[in-house]
This record gives structure tokens, sequence and C-alpha cells, in this order.
């Protein structure tokens, strides 16, 4: 398959279960070399996409290509470019890591000599050297999470597929996890799926928003971060009387409306909304110079994607995308 | 086959690996031990005693004990555990084929349920030097008796592998290969009642104990073979139809 072909095809897919239908009629593309997020809360249909993409389960209706091969008439083909970590990470715990990885990659199809060459590696680029001798029940959450992430790599799979990767790890377990996935993302194709937000931002080039089966956003995390914060509120603290900042606000053409509340101290906390999405800053800036005021905080605040999602899913249950 | 041969592995590695593994060992050479007292019994007391194989295999029911209550255990973990824990997925996602997993789960099974068996070989090899009487346990009768073992053993081995991809449950698929292992022993009994017609004569061949006495005699009737292979084969069959039936759940 040439490199113009797309990783991920998903067009139209939907997948009913007896009285529920858990994906509905999704279509999305993800090029090669992205990092894309899978973003929803629990239920969203995730999963279920994630296993019809992996080949574990077929769809009720729709078409699936990985590298250009259908899930469902290619299976074996597919199977082979995709490195797939399950949710909640299933492994052989009355095993060894490298026994462990060695398995694996023998049923991925790799020889004897290959899959020690590629354990080695992944071991190496997993950071597994100081457990590789050990059980793996015995072993941390967190190393428990490299060990599926070094199976999912080890036949060198374009694409990796990874079911909330960073469930129940500690903060500290979570920065290496994530650190590990964003190395990922510089040699293959990844796709994960999360219902933290944060993760997404730290991790991925792209955003899917899933909710009810349905795709409510596909976009650049910066894209979507733009697209719902155009109203370019400005928040400032400054010390003065209200009836102060009203009178040298209120009647200011820039400003389309201002809203005062008491904060901490003798400091008033003004949340001014531009007419035209202009940059407030500078402006309530030169006021405050000009009344000689005193300012703790000048910002525009950042909608969070966790925002986003609440605004977007509380769309979607609205009726429409 | 280098895939086949590793996932025999793993499942030889799984039974090996867990405690059940060795009360399975420990139930099969405790069970035997009895029924070896009993021969030692039997021995003594008989002027003409016969062989070895015979008392045990043919007329005793500590075989079938054994036989009933381990090839529940052996194969409940198979597929049950997999799919309680979640491993299944990963490696249903693996580029191997539905038969290969069922027929390596199954020969993983086969042959640790052959290797429960292995130190009674030792056991009656041992008592036929002590008894320095060899008729009472020639090699070919030694021969039938390890093809009925393998036999009768993949036969049962065929319903607990089935039952096991029933549900995930091991419990559960124990009890149903339980239910399926002493349902077709009983079927056994059924044949005195009704002997000479031809229902008789179909629970004749259906007969696993009537098979067993056979091949304790030294007998490898080709009937039995075909039969305990076609029925392995056929729940086996079954288990590739549950396991592919399931995907589209």
């Amino acid at each position: 398959m040439s490199d113009a072909t797309p990783m991920i095809e998903v067009h139209d897919l939907t997948k009913r279960y007896p009285g529920r239908t858990a994906v509905d009629g999704i279509s999305f593309t993800v090029g090669r070399g992205e990092v894309v997020g899978f973003l929803g809360p629990n239920g969203a249909g995730k999963s279920t996409t994630m296993r019809i993409l992996s080949s574990f389960m077929p769809a009720t209706s729709g078409t699936v290509r990985i590298a250009g091969f259908d899930v469902f008439h290619q299976p074996d083909e597919v199977r082979r470019r995709i490195g797939y970590m399950p949710e909640n990470n299933p492994l052989h715990v009355d095993m060894r890591v490298r026994d462990y990885l060695k398995f694996r990659a023998r049923l991925k199809g790799l020889g004897i000599g290959r899959s020690r060459q590629r354990v080695d590696r992944v071991i190496e680029q997993c950071g597994l050297r100081d457990v590789e001798r050990r059980i793996i029940g015995q072993l941390s959450k967190g190393y428990r999470q490299r060990v599926g992430l070094a199976d999912a790599l080890v036949h060198e799979p374009d694409l990796i597929i990874l079911d909330e990767p960073t469930i129940g790890l500690d903060p500290h377990q979570l920065r290496s996890v994530r650190a590990l996935i964003k190395e990922l993302g510089r040699a293959h194709t990844v796709l994960l799926s999360t219902h933290i937000l944060s993760e997404v931002e730290v991790t991925c080039s792209r955003v899917l928003v899933l909710h009810q089966g349905r795709i409510l956003a596909a976009d650049r995390v910066e894209d979507l971060e733009s697209r719902f914060s155009q109203d370019g509120r400005v928040v400032a603290e400054i010390a003065a009387t209200p009836e102060a900042l009203r009178e040298a606000f209120r009647d200011l053409p820039e400003v389309a409306r201002l809203e005062i509340q008491a904060a901490a101290g003798d400091f008033q906390r003004v949340a001014l909304t531009p007419r035209a999405g202009e940059d407030l800053r500078p402006l309530v800036f030169e006021q405050v110079r000009q009344h000689d005021w005193a300012l703790r905080e000048l910002t525009r605040p950042r909608l969070s994607l966790e925002d986003i999602f609440i605004q977007l899913t509380q769309r979607g249950k609205g009726g429409g995308n | 086959m280098g895939v086949f041969l590793t996932l025999v592995r793993r499942e030889l590695g799984a039974a090996f690996n867990s405690l059940i593994g060795y009360v399975v060992v420990a139930i099969t050479q405790l069970l035997a031990g009895f029924g070896l007292m009993g021969i030692v019994q039997r021995l003594n007391s008989d002027r003409t005693p016969s062989p070895i194989p015979e008392i045990f295999f043919a007329d005793g029911i500590v075989f079938w004990l054994i036989l009933i209550l381990t090839t529940p255990v052996i194969t409940m973990r198979t597929f049950a555990s997999e799919r309680a824990l979640g491993t299944y997925e990963a490696l249903m996602t693996t580029p191997v084929g539905e038969w290969q997993v069922v027929l390596a789960k199954y020969a993983g099974a086969l042959v640790f349920f052959l290797l429960s068996w292995a130190p009674l070989v030792g056991v009656l090899v041992l008592l036929r030097q002590l008894t320095q009487q060899p008729q009472l346990l020639d090699p070919w009768g030694m021969c039938g008796v390890l093809t009925g073992i393998a036999c009768i053993g993949s036969t049962f081995l065929s319903i607990g592998v089935f039952a096991s991809s029933l549900t995930r449950s091991q419990i559960i698929a124990a009890m149903t290969s339980l239910l399926l292992g002493i349902g077709l022993w009983t079927l056994s009994f059924s044949q005195t009642d009704t002997t000479g017609d031809r229902l008789g004569r179909l629970m004749d061949h259906l007969s696993v104990t009537r098979h067993m006495q056979d091949f304790a005699r030294g007998v490898v009737d080709g009937r039995a073979l075909v039969f305990h292979f076609s029925v392995s084969l056929f729940f086996l069959f079954l288990t590739q139809r549950v396991i592919e039936m399931r995907r589209w759940r």
C-alpha cells in the first residue's frame, strides 16, 4: 500500500447490540503518523469502535479499512499491521515479562530469531530491563501498562490502538506512560481512547469527540479551543470600588459586557467581553494605569478541553451534532 | 506450525503454573493409588487373578472416577478464564485462526492429561516386577490401556473444551462438562436392559466402559477409535462455532 493511503478509513460505521446502538454511523479518517485521541464519557462507544478497528468483532454495517485493508474481509492483514492494547490491559499474569513478550511476538508471526531481537528492543524502549525476569502478576500497575505497550509494539505495527492506556495509574506512572506514548507517536500512527481530557491535550495532535455513539467533533486540539473560545473574555482583578470600575469600563465602545464581582481583599474581579473578538487586555491595562489602580491579575482564560467537551456533549443531548 | 506449538506450550505452561494443575495430578495419583491397593488385595486373595489392566480399567470404577473428575478441571480454564481475564481479546486480535486456537487448547489439555497418568505406568511396571507373574501385565495389554486412556480421555477433554467455550465462569464450565461426562458414562449402563435389539446394539457402540474393557484386554477396536475420534472432532467443531458466533454478538 502506498504511503498516500490513510492509516484508518472509517465509513458510516454502525454497531448495534440487542436493544442498544453502541456506534451510530460514524465516519472518520486518520492519516499516517498522526496521534489521535478518542475522547468520550464511559459508554460513548470508544471501546466498541476500537474492537471493530482491531477486527475483534464485526460491525453491523459500514466499512473500516486499516492501511487499505478491509477489517472484515482481510482480518489477518489488518492484525499484522495493528498493535492493540485492549481495555484494562489484559496480560497472562503467571508469565515472566520476557517470556510473555516472546510468546506474543511468536503469535504475531515473528520467527524465533526476529522475536528475540524485537523483544530486546521493546524491553529497552519501554524501560522494562529491570523487570524482564519478573512475573507479571508481581509488577506494579505502571510496569504492567508498559508490558502492554511493549506487547502492542513488538511486531513493529504501523498502527497502535490503545484503549484507555493510562487508566488507574498514579501521577508518576501517568507521566511516564504518557511520555512513552508521545515517543511512540514519532514513529507510528497512534489511536488512543480516554475520558481524561488533559491526556488528549498532552499526547494527541487531533481529537475525535465521541458521545452516545456519534462523533460530535473531529479537530486539532488548538482549533477546537479557538473555535470554542472565540468570545475572547478577559478577566482582571483590580483594587478599586465597583462604581469606579463600572464608570471606567461601561462606556468603552469595545466592551460588549461587563461583570464585576467582589474578590478577596480590596480587589474586584472584572470580566469583560469584547464586542468583536478583539483583545481587551491592553485597554484594561491602560485604564488601570490612568486611574493608578493596583492590578494583580489580567488574563484571557483559555477554555479547557473539559469545558469544550461539556459544551459539545450538552449540545449532543440537545439532539444535533 | 510454529504458532500452534507456541500456543500449546503456553497452555501447558499455564497448567503447570497453576495450583489446579498440581491438584489434578495429585487427585489422579491418589485415586490410582487406591485402585492399586485394590489390585494388590485381589492378587493376594485370588488363586488365578485376572491381568492387572482388566482389574484396574475394566472392572473397577477408579479409572472412571479419575476421568470424570479431572477432565473438567483440566479443561475449565481453556476458554473461560481467558475470556474472564480479557486475554482472549488480546489473543484473537493476533493473526491466529480460530481453529488453531481451539486445536492448540485441546492439544495442551490432552498432553497435560496424559502426563498426569504417566507416573501410573511406572507403578504398573513395578507391580509386574514384584508379582513375578509376567502374564498379569503383558506389553500388549499395556499398549491397549494407554490407547484407551488417550482415546477416551480425548473425548472427555473435547467435551470440557466445548463447555469452557460457553461461559466466562470456570466453575460453570467445569459443572457443565462434569454433567455431560457423567451422562456419556451412564449411557454405558443402559445397554444391559435392551441387549439384542437394534437400540441395544447402538448403545453397545456408544458404551465407553465397553470400549475400555476391550482396550484393557489389549484389543484395539477400530470402531471404538473412530467413535472417539468423531465425538472429539464434533465437540471441537461445536467449540469453533461457539467462538465464531460469539464474535457476532
